[in-house]
């Protein structure tokens, strides 16, 4: 069993698994970091940015970071455990032979669509006059400047995806639901369980008859939107895969929302803007929750929150539909009936108001002071960078990140010198190191497996021992571009008996619950299945063909000698030799059992715990006789 | 006893003892009890029992009857105990043997009803109430009652184990007092029997190997030398102390905390001279593990006089777990003995890494009883003020995770401590304490840092951030102000200038707990700064005065009240919101006034309603400009609207209001006791002509009068006091007396007798001074004021109340007599 690395990054996961002939990809994130290093892509054109010194506008994408470790076209099926894991998937099925299946719960699907549509139609719709490519040759980026000449790999860094490659790789997905079994070859079954991090995440197990892989990505135990976390079923995992922890380890959710709430309630009471650059579904349906219980109370009922992205609508609503994945609280609700989250009715008053781009009616509607909501989170594209440009000189208004996959000083880079607040308070949800301790404590793998990042603290803060996984036996690590082999080693495997050849097995019981048979069958073994059928009758001797030896064809046949079972006791043993005539009897104890002296016969039996031996000198007679009067204490099967 | 008392009594032993009759409740019983508690002290018992032989009868009737309650039986048994606390009651019993049928082996003892813990309970304290004399003492020894006492140490009811072992130190006491006291030698020869008993199985105890009875017998050895004083305590500790001193060479020491509790107890009562207590105790802090051993050394530095060595041994063992926290923090190996005579010892470190709790709970213990000794004249001296401030700041920062210790111990403890509430909440107690002291300005510049980081840090939980913001609090007062300058020195400048936006954001936060404690830290600063120079610029440029205004109509009513102290505080030193506009200046202002008047008379909550009552009586004592501008409408505004109020703080406080103004109208009280009207002078005629016209305008009166028949007895206690301290100023001045007589008195005389019987619907109508002069000296106020004294349940609490209640429940009375209260 292997473990090949794709991506060192650890809440971006991307892994392959090689269990039993299968190739499972579990995950396949993708790290955007790279978009940090280029400029941002204004929706309107901005002569700051275009004037800039030096390097002119370059084409700002997302990109892959994988390596030529393994051949993606002999991947068989890909798991995906949340909407932020998948959306590496165009590249993966699109371009490199892949054939397999890609498994993925609904709301996974529909918002993982959401956020890549988004993505596409921000890069989209800001088309590049002139494209450059030239830099990627390490020659000339070797003279850029310290971050770029710094960036690895550049040259795996691909364009963005197409809309039409996107539908194309959402059609391989199958769509699966919590806990259902689906049987891969045969061979390993694998289920997804909730993870309780957004709508529609799961963790997944990977199993056979006899092993049981489990791989934890993006899980959390805290109380927000979606499904509780299934932790009992990870219980007796021989390998727990860990990934998708939390990024921000020192920072408390509950905390963080309301450092949140304070700021943009100061920003607002001062007559100031409010941006929150996010995803469009995620920790939003949260952050929109608690404003909805806070704003009354800050007496902010009177401010416009606005919500702009063109999966907006889709994703407002979508999230009102998947009842099934919501906690408990919500899908009561739903039976009401209510809109299982109260955004429903900030719309309704239209304190919330959602708009594709901030061309047309929101332009109208546009009311200042306001909170704003959109993306993307790198501040490189999408409706961000206009507002980005347009609040950034006054400070009265505050720019608050809430997403934890950027860093949220480089994000701010080129928006250089700044005006606005910035406030940082990332809302992670997934779990941290306590959590994570007390999971294992709980569910007992034997090995656990997770990126090296989580085995030592972070490296700013070296002394926090607490922030790393703490687990007996310690967890084995990985890094990007390593391939593990998997720590344990397969010993059994499942074979089924036909319902004939099994009516034919006469099973003995040698001890209480144990009973055995000898079964001649012959091992059929086909799509990792494997059958034991009835030998097949020896063939009817055609016509007057002589056979010099039938046995030949048929060596499965052959009468078996009976197999043997049960110990001698040797006092009983010595009164039928006396019986049967013997006299003279010796019986010495040795080390390993006894050794009966026929003194008379110069004969010796050597009666062992799992041997006996008849040592007589050329009386075959005798030693049958012996034999059988050995055979009468043991059983025969 | 009363007559009607006495007439009650048969029929009620008669109820008491029918196990048909549902029981009286336990509160009446207790009641019955103090009742007859106070009768025999107050008279001889034997004669009650001779003059009410239901009482004997009832106590043999319980005796024979097989069903009745427990409580019944408990009650009997107590009952019992109170009469035969006289001797010659006792012997009285004793003929008739009652009292062994009661208390010896043929009574409840022996029965059914021993297993309900009450009868335990009951029999225990008939007992101790008994055994005041001499007979009891051998009716004790007659009766085998003490190996009963013995065993009823390890009762499963903590109750009745408690108060065996009560017994058992009294029955000690009882034994050994009287004329050979002093002269008993610490050997037994010469003690009572009864005590050598005791004794005697006390020193079983302490050398048994089970550790629930050592720890009955140190437990009842506390409670001896915590309250016998008699000199045989001594003799009984010179006994004893060898068999204490062997518990210490067990390994783990036995019963610790009680084995503390005991030493501590000795050493309070012991002579300061007695060495071998002070080295049994040095043994003992050297013998217990470091979390039991805080409690003792606390108590050790406590003892008014104790030698040195002890002291300073005790101080070692306080300090331990901090010297250990600032030696693992150190960035490199620091000097030695930060804390003198502490060093770390390698079994703390233990201790403090073994386990969470263990270390937090030794952090906790170690930080409060260093809290508790900083202010005590005899806290241990030098206090190393220093040391103790870096240990406090170091332990914020390893709880806060700001703390890089290099060290493996540091790197564990970080690991323990990150994130740990309640030491964070303990540590910012202790620096708040030491506040009192002072300390090297580079540490000083280091708390206020740490201080503002748990300010800021949005992971400060809700309680944290409140002691955080108290601690802060009580350094900011205590920063030494700069020589010949009455301003802020300029390290607390820059400290306000960085703390102001934190507190803006705060009073933002979604929490409530939160902005609460935050207007609440506002208003204390104010208070104190309010006229800083430096304090008002940072203040006014800051948006802290617009957000608390704007907290004024937070959701949640605790805020609301805070906002409304704080914003009356701003006010007061003219430090509101945000300036007047040039027209018309003062705008602002007249509309707080306008807008606390509004939370008076519409705020649903008490709390907010009360706080703006506190801030009027406030602005109108200290003469608040928009007050003094039109003092008359104000007072009438305020008093109208607290009138109406449901809360009795509320129209409480506008007592204490109408009292502020009616002062400032006629002069000081003589006498700042509430409940002291002596003697005031009076005010010259004209004045008070002038004065009465005012009250009468702002409709004081009326609001008086209305409170003098509250139906809380607080309000009309102090509405009674205002109207005295009124009519002692206004008495002797005869310039209205005819006025008496006048028909508009009689109305209002008639008005106030419906209002006193409980009809408050009519005006009073507008008041002549005059009248108003009538009125008070009808009124018997002084009566009214001794009724009001009496607490409220003065006629309902009689004896004979009781009884007639007690008989009404079970309908012996014919018709239904009950008080309903």
């Amino acid at each position: 069993m292997k473990l090949y690395c794709l991506s060192g990054h650890p809440t971006l996961p991307c892994n392959v698994l090689k269990f039993k002939s299968t190739t499972i990809m579990l995950d396949c994130g993708l790290d955007m970091n790279s978009t940090l290093n280029f400029l941002p892509l204004p929706l309107v054109q901005s002569p700051r940015l275009s004037n800039l010194p030096g390097w002119s506008l370059k084409d700002g994408n997302a990109f892959l970071d994988k390596t030529e470790l393994i051949d993606l076209s002999t991947v068989d099926v890909i798991l995906i455990s949340n909407y932020h894991c998948m959306m590496a998937l165009p590249y993966i099925t699109e371009h490199t032979g892949f054939t397999g299946t890609v498994y993925a719960t609904e709301p996974s699907v529909q918002i993982g669509r959401l956020l890549m549509e988004e993505l596409v139609n921000f890069i989209e719709r800001v088309p590049k006059a002139q494209s450059a490519s030239l830099w990627k040759n390490k020659d000339i980026q070797r003279l850029l400047p310290s971050p770029l000449k710094d960036a690895v790999e550049v040259s795996t860094w691909r364009r963005c995806y197409t809309m039409q490659e996107v539908n194309s790789a959402l059609s391989k997905i199958q769509l699966v639901g919590y806990s259902q079994k689906i049987e891969l070859f045969g061979a390993v079954q694998v289920t997804p369980l909730s993870s309780g991090y957004a709508l529609g995440s799961s963790n997944w197990i990977i199993q056979s008859h006899y092993e049981k892989v489990s791989y934890v990505s993006g899980s959390s135990l805290l109380t927000t939107h979606p499904q509780p976390m299934d932790q009992a079923s990870l219980k007796n995992s021989d390998v727990l895969i860990l990934t998708g922890l939390t990024q921000i380890p020192t920072a408390n959710p509950d905390s963080m929302v309301g450092e949140f709430c304070s700021n943009l309630a100061l920003t607002v009471r001062n007559g100031g803007n409010v941006l929150v650059p996010c995803y469009p579904s995620g920790v939003i349906y949260d952050l929109l929750e608690c404003l909805y219980q806070y704003i009354d109370s800050a007496g902010l009922s009177s401010i416009p929150f606005y919500f702009i992205s063109p999966v907006a609508n889709s994703s407002l609503e979508f999230s009102q539909i998947f009842a099934e994945w919501l906690c408990h609280n919500k899908q009561t609700k739903v039976y009401l009936p209510e809109p299982p989250f109260p955004h429903a009715e900030l719309i309704q008053t239209n304190k919330l108001k959602h708009y594709p781009s901030i061309h047309g009616d929101f332009s109208n509607d546009f009311r200042q002071p306001c909170v704003v909501f959109t993306g993307h989170p790198s501040l490189r594209f999408g409706d961000v960078v206009h507002f980005m440009e347009l609040w950034g000189k006054s400070s009265l208004n505050t720019v608050i990140f809430t997403e934890p996959d950027f860093s949220y000083l480089e994000a701010l880079a080129p928006y250089q010198p700044l005006a606005m607040k910035c406030i940082y308070c990332p809302i992670d949800t997934r779990l941290n190191f306590i959590q994570v301790s007390k999971l294992l404590k709980e569910v007992q793998p034997l090995h656990v497996v997770c990126p090296e990042q989580y085995t030592q603290p972070p490296p700013a803060q070296s002394h926090r021992i607490d922030l790393m996984i703490d687990c007996q036996p310690p967890a084995m690590s990985y890094r990007r571009a390593e391939v593990l082999a998997l720590p344990f080693k397969r010993r059994y495997e499942k074979i089924e008996i036909m319902p004939e050849l099994a009516d034919s097995l006469v099973p003995m019981e040698i001890k209480p619950g144990v009973s055995l048979a000898t079964v001649s069958a012959v091992l059929h073994t086909k799509d990792n299945k494997h059958i034991l059928q009835p030998p097949p009758r020896p063939a009817q001797p055609t016509g007057g063909k002589k056979r010099k030896r039938a046995s030949d064809d048929i060596p499965d046949c052959k009468v078996l000698k009976p197999l043997l079972s049960g110990s001698i006791p040797v006092e009983q043993f010595v009164q039928t030799l006396e019986k049967h005539g013997f006299s003279d009897i010796k019986v010495e104890d040795t080390a390993k059992g006894h050794i009966v002296l026929l003194q008379e016969a110069e004969t010796l039996i050597q009666i062992e715990e799992d041997s006996t031996h008849i040592i007589c000198d050329n009386d075959e007679m005798l030693r049958v006789r012996l034999r059988d009067l050995v055979l009468k204490f043991l059983q025969k099967f | 006893m009363d007559p009607e008392c006495s007439r009650l009594l048969p029929a009620l032993c008669a109820v008491l003892a029918d196990p048909r009759q549902p029981v009286a409740d336990d509160t009446c019983l207790e009641k019955l009890l103090d009742w007859f508690t106070a009768v025999t002290e107050a008279g001889s018992s034997l004669l009650l029992l001779q003059e009410n032989p239901c009482l004997v009868e009832l106590l043999f009737h319980v005796l024979k009857s097989q069903d009745l309650s427990s409580r019944i039986l408990s009650f009997s048994l107590r009952l019992a105990g109170i009469f035969a606390a006289q001797e010659d009651c006792f012997q009285y019993l004793q003929q008739g043997e009652l009292l062994p049928m009661l208390f010896g082996e043929v009574g409840p003892l022996g029965g059914a009803a021993w297993t309900a813990p009450a009868v335990r309970s009951g029999w225990i304290q008939g007992l101790r109430t008994l055994a005041q004399h001499p007979s009891a003492l051998h009716f004790l020894a007659a009766c085998g009652a003490v190996d009963t006492i013995f065993s009823l140490q390890g009762d499963p009811s903590l109750f009745v184990a408690s108060a065996a072992g009560q017994l058992l130190v009294h029955i000690l006491d009882l034994a050994m007092r009287g004329p050979a006291e002093g002269r008993r030698s610490p050997q037994a020869c010469d003690w009572p029997a009864c005590a050598q008993k005791i004794v005697g199985h006390i020193e079983d105890s302490l050398c048994s190997t089970a550790i629930p009875q050592v720890t009955q017998a140190l437990s009842v050895l506390t409670t001896a030398f915590g309250h016998c004083h008699g000199l045989w305590t001594q003799g009984l500790w010179v006994r004893l102390s060898p068999l204490v001193a062997r518990l210490l060479e067990k390994d783990p020491v036995p019963a610790s905390h009680s084995l503390v509790d005991l030493l501590l107890s000795v050493a309070r009562s012991a002579p300061s001279s007695d060495r071998g207590l002070w080295e049994t105790l040095a043994q003992t802090l050297s013998h217990l593990s470091p979390t039991q051993a805080g409690p003792l050394a606390l108590g050790i530095l406590k003892l008014q006089d104790c030698p040195q060595a002890l002291r300073t041994q005790a101080f070692g063992i306080l300090l331990q777990p901090l010297a250990c926290v600032l030696e693992a923090a150190a960035q490199a190996p620091g000097p030695p003995g930060l804390l003198e005579g502490a060093a770390a010892d390698s079994m703390m470190v233990d201790t403090l890494l073994s386990s969470k709790s263990a270390c937090v709970g030794l952090l906790c213990c170690a930080l409060a009883h260093l809290g508790l000794l900083q202010p005590l004249p005899q806290r241990p001296s030098p206090w190393p003020q220093a040391p103790l401030l870096g240990a406090a700041v170091t332990t914020l920062r390893l709880c806060s995770g700001s703390a890089a210790p290099t060290s493996d111990v540091g790197g564990r403890l970080c690991a323990i401590l990150v994130g740990c509430g309640r030491v964070q909440r303990a540590a910012l107690d202790f620096l708040g304490a030491l506040s009192q002291g002072t300390g090297p300005q580079e540490l000083v510049t280091q708390v206020f840092s740490v201080l503002l980081e748990y300010l800021v840090s949005p992971e400060s939980s809700s309680m944290v951030l409140k002691k955080a913001f108290q601690a802060t609090l009580r350094w900011l007062l205590s920063s030494p102000k700069t020589p010949g300058c009455c301003d802020l020195d300029p390290h607390t400048q820059l400290f306000l200038r960085e703390l102001l936006p934190v507190l803006q954001k705060r009073l933002c936060s979604p929490c409530w707990e939160v902005r609460d404690s935050g207007l609440e830290f506002l208003t204390q600063m104010t208070r104190h700064w309010g006229g800083q120079a430096g304090f008002r610029q940072a203040l006014l440029a800051s948006e802290v005065p617009e957000l608390t205004k704007q907290l004024l109509r937070d959701p949640e009513s605790y805020v609301r009240a805070s906002a409304v102290t704080a914003t009356g505080q701003l006010s007061s030193w003219g430090l509101c919101a945000t300036p007047a506009s040039p027209e018309c200046p003062g705008a602002q202002q007249e509309s707080l006034l306008v807008e606390l008047l509004h939370i008076l008379s519409t705020d649903s909550e008490g709390f907010p309603r009360r706080a703006v009552m506190q801030v009027f009586t406030e602005w109108l004592r200290d003469g608040h400009a928009d007050v003094a501008e039109d003092a008359e409408r104000f007072v009438a505004g305020v008093l109208q609207a607290a009138s109406r109020d449901l809360d009795w703080e509320v129209r409480a406080q506008g007592l204490e209001l109408a009292l502020v103004f009616l002062e400032q109208l006629l002069g000081q009280r003589s006498s700042h006791c509430p409940y002291a009207v002596a003697l005031p002078e009076t005010a010259p005629p004209g004045v008070l002509d002038q004065a009465l016209q005012v009250l009468c305008r702002v409709q004081l009166f009326e609001f008086a009068f209305r409170a003098l028949f509250d139906c809380d007895r607080p309000v009309a206690q102090k509405s009674c006091d205002l109207l005295l301290f009124l009519r002692a100023k206004a008495a002797p001045c005869g310039s209205s007396q005819e006025a008496g007589d006048s028909p508009n008195v009689a109305s209002v005389e008639a008005t106030l007798q419906r209002w006193q019987a409980g009809e408050q619907g009519q005006p009073l109508g507008y008041l002549e001074p005059g009248a108003v002069v009538a009125l008070l000296r009808s009124i018997d106020l002084e009566g009214l004021r001794d009724t009001l004294a009496e607490s409220s349940d003065h006629v309902e609490k009689s004896p004979q109340s009781l009884l007639q209640d007690m008989l009404a429940a079970v309908g012996v009375l014919g018709e239904n007599e009950a008080d309903c209260y």
